[in-house]
């Protein structure tokens, strides 16, 4: 590398006489007496487009068979064999890419940006397992997602994890998808799929990092199941709204639940809630919760408020992460840098022949951006957390053992425990 | 509809109050939902195009800065050296192959420019010399195509090859290109080969 470095000075400048003079060539090409036949440059295809229509059929097919198994066939067996294809064609075969968690930043980009072409095969893989929760639950998370399938496959033993510590941590899955469309939307970067634990180990090779993230994934996977999905997967979020409103849903029962608690230790995922105690509903703490959760839905706008105006002004820090601004700044703080042949993208940027004040005036343009984007993301966890805290105070009255609609996999481990009406 | 409303008033009749709001939040919040979803769908499918899209290296933008062989989440990359044959002066002193100042033009490691010993050199007829990437050992570093450009035709050059290429959602080596010279190209169409040189006048022009 070093080698490289030195050289790259000297060579720099003699590639810019010749950029400077190729208005021909310098050695014409000889013409050649004994019968030469020139090589053809090869130029493999890429994969084609109709194998890329086939993986949204791919994926069509396995939700509905999916459907089959949780509702009409109540199989878990069935599910997991899913698990494993998914696993196997989407993971190791397609190398997880596209997958539906990274199409947000696709959609959001095709959005704010019209110079962006997006592929109508992205949209739709971003768009069916969606509309697909919103008609039966998160069957996708259990079913058709890779990410979801390597750590579905080895929970060898989930701890339960104590309700307070889920619910914040179900915090993250905001954050990281308000600054995934943030980012998206500014065009400064995909982080999902830049921080996606899994793809290094589908494709059995990719930077150190990621590789060592996903091993790290795995063994933590082993004993709190599905920590991708549960404390950062930003898809995850949109799927438990739909989810959560879903038309049907996976029930534990085929009929009358007995409250034996066999499906509530079953779940690896701590999404089975358990039937409410009546003792609590006395007609106080009624009153004072309806109170209570009255206060908090009034707090909601300043929690909207103190977001906004934490993220925005957080802006000209989270814009540093879109090149052009990273670059702007540091040629300002530092302008003795220019001087630096080493540094690639400053060199870079002086032969592009934009003037300095093309660069700080686009950069400011992006940072504008940021500052805008900040309010509504910060706007967005504002109102996150404040639904989050109103929530505390609902009272739910259950009878029985329910999945959590927003929460539920829909992996339909719990079907296989229960002993209603189960054949032997 | 009329049906409908039948349905909704025995509901009415048989369940409790509060299960039938909360069937009534739950469709609504669906339908807002499902509306939403619509909604979404159709502002980025105004932007969306039939093609699929692949990366590609634009050669009159690359500055042979040395990162595809570094950045790209394969390893060895999927960016390698081609030869665009049509350009190639077939030059015995080739500023691609050799480091700068040898005297004596063999084969031996140490004159060579290629740290991975991809390319080589075949003797057509006096005085010109034929020169070959060997794909399964180039690691895309662009030594040998700064060379070529500086004191040659500028016949090699780098492209992302797409049989190997995973055609990441976002090119990790795009994200770091200091030229941006990485772009999505439709995949009908998917190299950018550098062609003789008055072809190139016209499509630098174009462009």
């Amino acid at each position: 590398m070093i080698k490289i470095n030195a050289k790259t000075g000297i060579l720099l400048l003699m590639v810019f006489t010749f950029l400077a003079l190729n208005a021909q060539q310098r050695f014409p090409k000889p013409e050649f007496e004994t019968g030469y036949e020139q090589p053809d440059t090869t130029t493999p295809e890429p994969r084609s487009a109709v194998l890329e229509w086939f993986d949204v059929v791919v994926l069509t097919g396995v939700l509905a068979l999916a459907y089959f198994f949780i509702f009409r066939r109540r199989s878990r067996r069935g599910i997991m064999w899913l698990t494993v294809f998914t696993l196997l064609y989407f993971g190791f075969y397609r190398n997880g890419c596209i997958c539906p968690i990274g199409s947000i930043q696709n959609v959001t980009l095709a959005i704010f940006d019209p110079t962006y072409k997006i592929s109508i095969t992205v949209l739709l893989f971003f768009l069916i397992p969606l509309v697909a929760a919103l008609f039966h639950g998160r069957t996708f998370c259990a079913a058709a997602c890779p990410l979801g399938a390597i750590q579905d496959l080895i929970v060898i033993r989930p701890m339960p994890v104590s309700s307070w510590v889920r619910k914040t941590l179900s915090f993250v899955p905001h954050v990281y998808l308000g600054l995934a469309v943030l980012f998206a939307a500014t065009g400064t970067d995909f982080i999902i799929c830049r921080y996606d634990p899994f793809v290094g180990i589908f494709r059995m090779d990719g930077p150190y990092t990621m590789i060592v993230l996903g091993i790290a994934f795995l063994l933590l996977g082993m004993f709190f199941g599905r920590p991708y999905c549960r404390v950062f997967c930003p898809y995850g979020v949109l799927l438990g709204w739909m989810s959560r409103f879903s038309k049907k849903h996976l029930t534990i029962t085929p009929s009358e639940c007995i409250q034996c608690k066999l499906c509530h230790d079953s779940c690896p995922y701590d999404a089975i809630e358990e039937p409410t105690d009546p003792k609590v509903r006395s007609e106080s703490t009624v009153r004072s919760f309806m109170r209570k959760y009255m206060v908090f839905g009034l707090l909601i706008p300043v929690w909207i408020f103190i977001g906004g105006l934490a993220v925005s002004s957080a802006h000209v820090f989270l814009s540093k992460a879109h090149p052009d601004v990273y670059l702007a700044e540091l040629l300002i703080s530092r302008p003795e840098l220019k001087a630096d042949e080493e540094n690639l993208d400053i060199q870079a940027f002086l032969e592009s022949g934009k003037s300095m004040n093309q660069l700080v005036e686009e950069a400011s343009v992006i940072r504008g951006k940021f500052e805008t984007g900040g309010w509504f993301l910060g706007g967005y966890l504002g109102l996150v957390l404040g639904i989050m805290l109103m929530n505390q105070f609902v009272i739910r009255k259950r009878q029985d053992y329910e999945p959590h609609k927003g929460d539920c996999f829909s992996c339909g481990r719990c079907m296989d425990y229960c002993p209603v009406d189960r054949k032997f | 509809m009329a049906k409908e409303k039948d349905k909704v008033s025995e509901k009415l009749k048989k369940k409790d109050r509060s299960l039938d709001r909360r069937a009534f939040i739950n469709r609504g919040a669906r339908l807002t939902l499902g509306l939403s979803l619509a909604a979404v769908g159709t502002a980025a499918a105004v932007n969306s195009g039939k093609e699929e899209y692949v990366w590609q290296i634009d050669p009159f933008k690359c500055t042979q800065c040395g990162r595809c062989a570094t950045d790209c989440v394969l390893s060895p990359s999927a960016v390698k050296c081609v030869h665009a044959y049509d350009l190639c002066g077939y030059c015995d002193l080739c500023g691609g192959y050799f480091e700068p100042g040898v005297t004596d033009l063999g084969t031996a490691a140490e004159k060579q420019l290629c740290p991975a010993a991809a390319i080589e050199r075949k003797f057509i007829e006096e005085p010109y010399f034929e020169y070959i990437i060997d794909e399964d050992l180039c690691i895309g570093c662009a030594i040998c195509v700064k060379g070529c450009s500086s004191f040659g035709n500028g016949s090699l050059h780098l492209q992302i090859r797409h049989n190997i290429c995973k055609n990441c959602n976002e090119c990790a080596i795009a994200r770091v290109c200091p030229s941006d010279a990485i772009i999505r190209v439709p995949a009908s169409d998917p190299y950018i080969i550098k062609g003789d040189f008055t072809q190139n006048g016209e499509k630098q022009e174009e462009a």
